[in-house]
C-alpha cells in the first residue's frame, strides 16, 4: 500500500507519463522525430488513436471505484480525476483533429455533419457530457455541488455508452472491437448496480432487525 | 498511335520530386527526419522491393493522368484487401505467404471460347501499358496509382461472348490457408464483382498485372486484378481466378453484404453520400498534413469518357 507521499512523488507522475505516451507518439510522428511514422493517412491515424485512447482512459477511470471497493484500499481514487481528465483531453484532441485537420474548418461541412450524421451527433453529445464533468472535476466544484456532484458525475456512464455507440456506428464491417469496449463498460455498470443494491440492503438490514 | 518504349517507365518520370526534395533537405538538416508528413509525399522508387519482377516493354498511355503518383510505399501499405485482414496495413503484413504462381483463370458462361487457362496464356497476346489512374476508395480517400495492365475489352474479345452475354462476373481466389482474412466470416467468400458488358469493354477498364513498372505485390491483388477508375475501389476485384459472361446482373459481395450502403454500379459520385459519411470530398493520401480534403469529381474525373454509358440511368437510385 503506497503512502500518500509515494503516490504524489512517484506513482502519479508515472501514470501521468504513461497516459501521455499515445500523445507523445502522435506528436513525434507529426514532426518526424525518432523515426515514428503515422502511416499513409496520418489524419486518420490521429483521429482513431485519440478516439481509442479517450475511450480506454474513460474505462480506466471507471475501474477506479470498483477497484477501491474490491481491494478496500483508498489509493485507486487518487487516480480517478487524473485519468478522467486525460480521457477528456484525448476526446478534445480527437474533436480538434476532426475540426482542423480532417474537415479543415469547412464550417458548411462541419455543421452538416453535426446535424445530419448520427454517429457524429452521438460523439458530440458524449464530448459535451465529458466537458461538463471535466469542468466540475475540481475540489471547489465538488464542495459547491455537494450531493448533486455525485448525481452529475453519474453522467459518465451514459457518456461511455454514447462513445461505444459512436464507435459502433462508424465501423464498416466488423464490430468486434467496439463490442469488446461496450461489454467492458456494461460489466462496470453492472458492478456498480450490484454494489449499490448490496449497500441498500445492508443499510436496510439493521432496521429490519430492530423492528 | 502509341509509341513503343524500350523499357519500363521510371517513377521519376511521373513525379515532380524536386520541389519537396528541396524542403525535405532543409527540414532534415534541422533534425526532422520525417518532415514529409507536414509537407506531403510523392512517388518514390526507392521503396520498391527487389524481389518484384520488372515488367518489360511497358508503353505509356494517353489515358494516363498527369497528377503526381503516390509513393510505392503508400500504394502497397495502405489498402483494403479483406482477404488478408480488415486493417489497411493487414494486406502488406499478412500476404507474404500468398503464392500468385502458378495461376489459372477459368473463363465460362455465355462465350464461344471457354476453359481453364494458365496466367501465361491469358496474358501472352496483350502488350502492357502504364495507366496512371486516380483511385477513389468508398471510404473517402484517394491516391494516384501507376498501374501496368491492358484493356479488359481486348481480353474479352478473344473469348467471343455470345449475344446473350450482358454482364461480366469476376471471382477472387478462395485460399483460406494463405489468406487469413478468409478464415473469418466478415464477408461471404469468395469475393465476387461484376460489370455490365459496356463497362467491361470501355477502354478505361483494365486488368492490371503490375504497378510502378513491376509485377503487383501480393497485397495489391497479384497476379491479376481489375481496375475501373471511375468506380469506387471495391469494384476493383483482386487475385482473379474466374471471369464469367452472364445474361443477368451478377451478385456482388459488398452490395449483398450491405445493400443500403453499396450498389452494383458504385460509380464515384460526390452527390450521393454514403449513409454514414459524405462523398463530396476526399483525402488525397500523401498530401501535407494541414491541407484540406479535395472535392470529389463525378465519375472520379472521368465523366467526359464514361458519363454516356449511363444516359437515362438514375444515378441516385442506382448508387
Ligand atoms: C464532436 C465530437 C466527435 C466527433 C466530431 C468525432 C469524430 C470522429 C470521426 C470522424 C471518427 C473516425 C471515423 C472513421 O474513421 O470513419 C471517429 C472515431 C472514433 N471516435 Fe470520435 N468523434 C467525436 C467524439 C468522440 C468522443 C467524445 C470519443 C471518446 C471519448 C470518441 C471516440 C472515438 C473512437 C473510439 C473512434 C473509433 C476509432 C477507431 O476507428 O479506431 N469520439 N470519431
Amino acid at each position: 500500500m503506497p503512502t500518500l507521499r509515494q503516490l504524489r512523488l512517484y506513482w502519479k507522475p508515472v501514470v501521468f507519463l504513461a497516459a501521455s505516451l499515445p500523445l507523445l507518439r502522435l506528436a513525434a510522428g507529426t514532426v518526424g522525430l525518432a523515426g515514428v511514422r503515422l502511416g499513409a493517412n496520418p489524419v486518420e491515424t490521429i483521429q482513431d488513436s485519440t478516439g481509442l485512447w479517450a475511450l480506454r482512459l474513460l474505462l480506466a477511470t471507471l475501474c477506479m471505484t470498483p477497484l477501491r471497493q474490491i481491494s478496500g484500499k483508498a489509493w485507486p481514487l487518487q487516480f480517478r480525476r487524473m485519468l478522467g481528465l486525460f480521457a477528456f483531453s484525448y476526446a478534445a484532441l480527437h474533436f480538434a483533429n476532426y475540426l482542423f485537420l480532417d474537415r479543415a474548418l469547412d464550417f458548411a461541412e462541419i455543421t452538416g455533419d453535426l446535424t445530419r450524421r448520427p454517429y457524429i451527433i452521438v460523439g458530440a453529445t458524449a464530448l459535451l457530457s465529458l466537458a461538463a464533468l471535466a469542468a466540475t472535476s475540481t475540489a471547489g466544484w465538488r464542495r459547491r455541488l455537494g450531493q448533486r456532484w455525485l448525481t452529475l458525475h453519474q453522467l459518465v456512464y451514459p457518456a461511455g455508452l454514447l462513445v461505444c455507440w459512436h464507435f459502433w456506428w462508424q465501423v464498416k464491417k466488423d464490430v468486434t472491437e467496439p463490442l469488446v469496449y461496450c461489454l467492458i463498460l456494461l460489466a462496470l455498470l453492472a458492478w456498480r448496480a450490484w454494489w449499490a443494491r448490496r449497500a441498500r440492503r445492508a443499510a436496510a438490514l439493521p432496521a429490519a432487525g430492530a423492528a | 498511335m502509341l509509341t513503343r518504349r524500350p523499357d519500363a517507365i521510371r517513377p521519376s518520370e511521373i513525379t515532380p520530386e524536386s520541389v519537396f526534395h528541396g524542403r525535405r533537405h532543409l527540414l532534415a538538416a534541422a533534425g526532422f527526419a520525417g518532415a514529409g508528413l507536414l509537407l506531403g509525399r510523392g512517388g518514390r522508387a526507392e521503396d520498391i522491393p527487389k524481389d518484384l519482377r520488372r515488367l518489360a516493354g511497358v508503353r505509356k498511355s494517353p489515358l494516363s493522368s498527369t497528377e503526381a503518383a503516390n509513393s510505392f510505399e503508400d500504394i502497397s501499405h495502405y489498402n483494403n484487401f479483406y482477404e488478408f485482414g480488415l486493417d489497411k496495413s493487414d494486406p502488406a503484413d499478412y500476404s507474404a505467404g500468398f503464392r500468385p504462381r502458378p495461376w489459372t483463370v477459368t473463363i465460362d458462361g455465355e462465350a464461344a471460347v471457354k476453359g481453364r487457362f494458365t496466367l501465361e496464356d491469358i496474358l501472352k497476346p496483350h502488350p502492357l501499358e502504364e495507366r496512371i489512374y486516380r483511385f477513389r476508395c468508398v471510404e473517402a480517400w484517394s491516391m494516384v496509382i501507376p498501374w501496368v495492365g491492358f484493356p479488359l475489352g481486348d481480353l474479352i474479345r478473344r473469348f467471343r461472348p455470345t449475344s446473350q452475354a450482358k454482364y461480366v462476373a469476376f471471382e477472387t481466389v478462395l485460399r483460406p490457408a494463405e489468406m487469413p482474412g478468409q478464415r473469418s466470416p466478415v464477408l461471404d467468400w469468395p469475393y465476387v464483382e461484376g460489370l455490365s458488358m459496356a463497362e467491361a469493354m470501355h477502354p478505361l477498364t483494365i486488368l492490371a498485372v503490375g504497378v510502378y513498372g513491376v509485377e503487383l505485390p501480393n497485397q495489391n491483388g497479384a497476379p491479376l486484378r481489375l481496375v475501373v477508375p471511375w468506380k469506387y475501389g471495391f469494384k476493383g476485384i483482386k487475385s482473379i481466378v474466374r471471369i464469367s459472361f452472364t445474361a443477368r446482373q451478377p451478385r456482388t459481395t459488398w452490395s449483398t453484404s450491405a445493400p443500403d450502403e453499396y450498389g452494383f454500379l458504385a460509380n464515384v459520385n460526390p452527390k450521393v453520400d454514403h449513409p454514414r459519411w459524405s462523398q463530396a470530398t476526399e483525402r488525397r493520401i500523401g498530401s501535407p498534413l494541414f491541407s484540406p480534403k479535395q472535392p470529389t469529381l463525378p465519375f472520379n474525373g472521368y465523366a467526359a469518357q464514361v458519363a454516356s454509358l449511363y444516359t437515362g440511368v438514375d444515378l441516385v437510385r442506382n448508387f
